[in-house]
């Protein structure tokens, strides 16, 4: 009966192997993918897509590192065809800085309220 | 008197917050790539619609003519609405139509040709939506045009209407 058990358990262990997820795509896909949105679909990337734009852009991306090109290229690349609404990361530029500079003025803004705050309250 | 601005400076934010998302609930959610400027045409290699052979992009445009590239589908209903102008405009032999078959099946898209007529003088296949990609579409329809310098000089996302028809043909004469 051990045997029986043991042996059970050694080719359950083996056979969950093929539980896991197949991945395909390597870490630098990955990466591309989640860094593009998918246009057609709201608030997703490419990579959480499965929308036919989505397929096909994931297609180009393979096809574009494969050529040799670079992670920043085929940023390049989509940037001039699709404008820079593409990339999850927007640059820093005359159109964002704004976008950029919020948080810091709000953290800057935050910070001096509470020190006149604590200004106040040693008085 | 302090407390005083402090609430009018408070009230306004608010205001302008509430103002720019107003404004923004009005803005279409959906974001259509406008073509910026001037591009010229990728070139790209693709299997012809009839013959299945490899053909290259420079291959097809090599006339010193303004050509129309119109993504269509079998299966995409809009490009239905539009056929009629693409036949109107072929018959004004002003301009050569290249059609790009996106993602379809070759008897449906044959069919859909035999009934509305085939205005394109060529067709490629774009099984897997990569060369739409290369071309910086959007989906189904799509058109593109381009002038004998083969430079993209418009963009229209969507099926062509007398409007853009006009426009067209504006450009071409």
């Amino acid at each position: 009966m051990k045997l029986i058990k043991f042996l059970l358990i050694i080719f359950l262990y083996f056979f969950s192997f093929a539980l896991f997820a197949d991945e395909k795509n390597t870490a630098l896909e990955n990466k591309i993918f989640k860094n593009l949105r998918c246009i057609i679909c709201q608030g997703q990337s490419i990579y959480d897509s499965q929308s036919d734009f989505a397929e096909s852009m994931k297609l180009v991306v393979k096809q574009k590192l494969d050529l040799g090109m670079s992670e920043q290229d085929i940023y390049n690349f989509l940037k001039d065809q699709y404008g820079e609404w593409i990339l999850y990361d927007p640059e820093f530029n005359t159109k964002t800085y704004f976008l950029w500079s919020i948080p810091i003025l709000i953290f800057l803004l935050g910070g001096a309220i509470i020190l006149r705050k604590l200004a106040v309250l040693k008085k | 008197m302090k407390n005083k601005y402090f609430l009018i400076i408070i009230g306004s934010f608010f205001f302008f917050c509430f103002i720019v998302f107003f404004k923004g609930l009005k803005n279409p959610s959906i974001y259509i790539p406008e073509l910026q400027k001037e591009k010229s045409f990728p070139e790209f290699k693709a299997r012809d619609f009839y013959s299945d052979k490899k053909i290259s992009s420079v291959d097809i445009f090599n006339d010193n003519n303004f050509y129309l590239i119109n993504i269509w589908s079998s299966w995409c209903i809009p490009c239905r609405s539009e056929h009629n102008y693409l036949i109107k405009l072929k018959k004004q032999n002003l301009i050569k139509l290249v059609g790009i078959n996106y993602k379809d099946n070759f008897e449906n898209a044959k069919k859909f040709l035999d009934e509305l007529e085939n205005p394109y003088s060529k067709i490629i296949k774009d099984k897997n939506g990569t060369i739409s990609i290369e071309l910086g579409a959007y989906g189904v329809p799509e058109t593109f045009i381009i002038d004998k310098r083969k430079k993209i000089i418009k963009k229209i996302t969507g099926p062509i209407n007398e409007k853009i028809y006009n426009e067209i043909l504006l450009i071409i004469k």
